[in-house]
């Protein structure tokens, strides 16, 4: 009798705790702080896999692909 | 490193909204939504000029201030993005920006406002990069393909140029000595003429 109070009594300790650990729902607004998800670095991903050169590299080369002056005397 | 930036050359906009179609089909966005639009100055009217208009990425960006939920941000390259899951479709970002660039798609029975869309740079937004959940908030991650945006690189005549405010500014500068006409930038003061607001510190992010 007295193992199944004390098994009935830690059921309904850990029942009456497990409230404890969950995680506020409601969003904390600091005015000027940015609250969403961080984003990651446009270079940190699986095509550059963390290389910024190469990233610059590719970019740069877009950049300039929008010169005419320039494509017509690589020609 | 680079400072994105937007530039449309008035002088050689042919309104054929290429650009618009460009954005929309590489995003897929909804019915209704524009990120991006070609307006005529004095249509019909010889001499009329057009240019193509979307968010541009303000140095000091009016919708960032006004945001009652903070959910924009700006990333290292200059991009103004901001998070659809906290956004609640208010519409001051719509007020206060000069050019027209937040949308709002319609959700639900009576019209009722969305979460605000709007020109992302083609940079996608703050998930995965090239993940689902990407794409169906904020369309395709160009940028982290190594390329520019869709509407900058399909322009026919290449009015519309986009990428390193520098570099697009040197194109334009050398377009501008060799015609001889047709300096003026619309909308570059409106959006550049401020100094540049440092990019807000992400949480838990890398700067």
């Amino acid at each position: 009798m007295t193992k199944l109070a004390i098994v009935a009594a830690t059921v309904l300790l850990a029942l009456g705790l497990s409230a404890c650990g969950e995680k506020t729902q409601v969003t904390v607004y600091k005015q000027g702080k940015y609250q969403g998800k961080p984003d990651n670095q446009p270079w940190d991903n699986d095509r550059f896999k963390g290389d910024r050169v190469a990233w610059e590299k590719a970019i740069k080369g877009r950049n300039s692909g929008q010169n005419e002056y320039v494509r017509q005397a690589a020609q | 490193m680079a400072r994105m930036k937007f530039l449309c050359d008035a002088e050689r906009c042919i309104e054929c909204n290429g650009c618009v179609t460009a954005c929309k089909n590489e995003h897929e966005v909804p019915w209704g939504v524009n990120r991006r639009r070609v307006v005529t100055v004095n249509d019909g009217v010889p001499g009329e000029k057009s240019i193509s208009v979307a968010c541009m990425h303000c140095s000091d960006a009016p919708c960032m201030a006004v945001c009652p939920v903070d959910c924009f941000y700006k990333n290292s390259e200059g991009v103004v993005l901001h998070d659809k899951d906290l956004c609640i479709g208010c519409g001051y970002c719509f007020y206060a920006c000069p050019f027209g660039a937040p949308q709002f798609p319609q959700d639900g029975a009576f019209g009722l406002r969305g979460k605000m869309d709007k020109c992302t740079f083609c940079a996608g937004g703050p998930e995965q990069d090239f993940s689902a959940a990407e794409f169906r908030k904020y369309g395709r991650n160009r940028l982290a393909e190594g390329k520019l945006p869709a509407c900058a690189e399909m322009c026919s005549t290449k009015a519309l140029l986009g990428g390193d405010g520098d570099v697009i500014a040197d194109i334009y500068r050398n377009r501008v000595t060799t015609r001889g006409k047709g300096a003026e930038v619309w909308g570059w003061g409106t959006a550049y003429g401020k100094p540049e607001q440092k990019p807000a510190p992400q949480p838990g992010g890398k700067s």
